[in-house]
């Protein structure tokens, strides 16, 4: 087994590029170690980004944020100024694993693990971040919505790793918020996720909202019913109980020790409805 | 394949050591370094035994490959204590018996000083968060709760 911790993208794309067998990109390290330890993957070639800049750097960017796919949950919650701009894709990050695994675990990894129950996914979606793969034919940008296809299943092509994200510009007024159902406090796989993201203008009205659901699919699911539902009204009784339909209508669970398909369901609607208000409640104090 | 030659810093002191890719940290700090004090509970990052320091950041050693720190730094439980002296987190887990079979005291310590060390006034509430990827199966975790808050009270006072 070949490990190499190239310091350029360049680098970790020609390595994986040109390798024979079964390769691994190494961020955090929190699935693959668990996983080459169970002996469900056993890689020829183990490629660390972590030595490469781009995929360790926050920065401001064309009045957003871009991200390093290597950036950790622990470093993305002590940045002082993240969290006031994209809560909920904080703390859907912060909400996975021990201080240990956040002293590790990242969100390029978190994606890339091909879980749809991954709590840091349906938050960047709901906030249209935008990864940044770079592969043998230079960088493209594919929206995070669309890089995961099913369980351990991506859209990269060979040699293709996701370099960053690039969360967009914040119009004033916007905010986000991410929950997510376990059966205890802490520690634990998500049964369901809700993100969202919305702007309001000054009347308090939503005037852009992106919903999206996790662990109730074969993938992360972009639900634009669910932002439509809630789109030109203030959150009143009547659109919160269009979002919980729509997010509802949505859903393709599977029945696991988790969850049941109709509990799973049930609760993708509560929690998109909470996480709506709380994007609401901290976007009108934007 | 050969194997890796790395070179790190270990409770202070310069190491080197050679190991195959898919060794990890605690592997080596265990069997090739004799630090046995980091012990392996689940080897999958949910029980914290094998927490350490890297670079000052805490981590499970179980989930970082030891070819991953060479020109890092490694604070173990073996750096704890001063000499003879114990660090006052441990002698506070003494005086109140947090602990029975003590597998998983090694990585409670760590964790702790982890938190006191960049928060000197922890909630209950905090240190419950902070700790809860430190697995106890014997003795509860009151003890060890109680012993932190007051190790952090102790330390305030000077």
């Amino acid at each position: 087994m070949r490990y190499e911790a190239p310091e350029s993208l360049e680098g970790a794309v020609a390595l994986l590029a040109g390798a024979k067998g079964e390769t691994r990109v190494l961020a955090g390290g929190t699935d693959l170690l668990v996983q080459m330890r169970a002996d469900i993957v056993e890689p020829d070639l183990i490629v660390d980004i972590k030595k490469i800049p781009e995929t360790r750097a926050i920065a401001e960017e064309k009045g957003g944020w871009r991200i390093g796919a290597a950036v950790t949950g622990a470093e993305l919650k002590e940045h002082p100024r993240l969290k006031k701009v994209w809560p909920g894709v904080i703390e859907a990050a912060n909400l996975i694993g021990s201080t240990q695994v956040q002293g590790r675990a990242t969100m390029g990894g978190n994606l890339c693990n091909g879980s749809p129950a991954a709590d840091s996914v349906p938050a960047l979606i709901a906030a249209g971040a935008v990864a940044t793969l770079a592969g043998p034919n230079g960088k493209r940008d594919l929206p995070v919505e669309d890089v995961m296809l099913g369980p351990r299943k991506l859209a990269l092509q060979n040699g293709e790793i996701v370099a960053s994200f690039l969360l967009p510009p914040r119009p004033p007024r916007s905010s986000d918020a991410y929950l997510r159902f376990i059966p205890r406090t802490e520690m634990d796989i998500a049964v369901v996720g809700a993100g969202v993201s919305l702007t309001v203008d000054g009347a308090g009205v939503i005037t852009a909202a992106r919903v999206a659901l996790g662990a109730v699919a074969a993938r992360v699911l972009l639900v634009p019913e669910a932002a439509q539902a809630i789109i030109g009204g203030r959150l009143d009784k009547p659109a919160q109980d269009r979002l919980e339909a729509a997010a509802q209508a949505a859903c393709r669970p599977i029945d696991d020790k988790r969850g049941t398909v109709e509990f799973r369901i049930q609760v993708a609607g509560v929690l998109a409805r909470r996480a709506a208000l709380i994007a609401l409640d901290r976007a009108r104090s934007n | 394949m050969a194997k890796h030659h790395v070179e790190a810093i270990v409770n202070g002191d310069p190491v080197e050591f050679l190991c195959e890719t898919e060794e990890t940290l605690l592997d080596v700090l265990r069997e090739t370094l004799h630090l046995t004090g980091s012990k392996e509970g689940c080897a999958s990052g949910d029980c914290g035994a094998c927490s350490v320091m890297l670079d000052g950041r805490l981590v499970c050693s179980c989930l970082v490959l030891a070819a991953e720190v060479g020109g890092r730094r490694v604070d173990t439980i073996e750096g704890m204590a001063t000499g003879e002296t114990l660090h006052p987190l441990q002698q506070e887990f003494l005086k109140h018996a947090a602990l029975q079979c003590g597998i998983c005291t090694p990585g409670v310590l760590v964790a702790a000083k982890a938190l006191l060390d960049r928060n000197t006034s922890p909630s209950e509430t905090e240190v419950r968060y902070w700790l809860a990827g430190n697995l106890c199966r014997c003795t509860g975790y009151d003890k060890i709760v109680t012993a932190v808050m007051d190790t952090a009270a102790a330390m305030r006072k000077g």
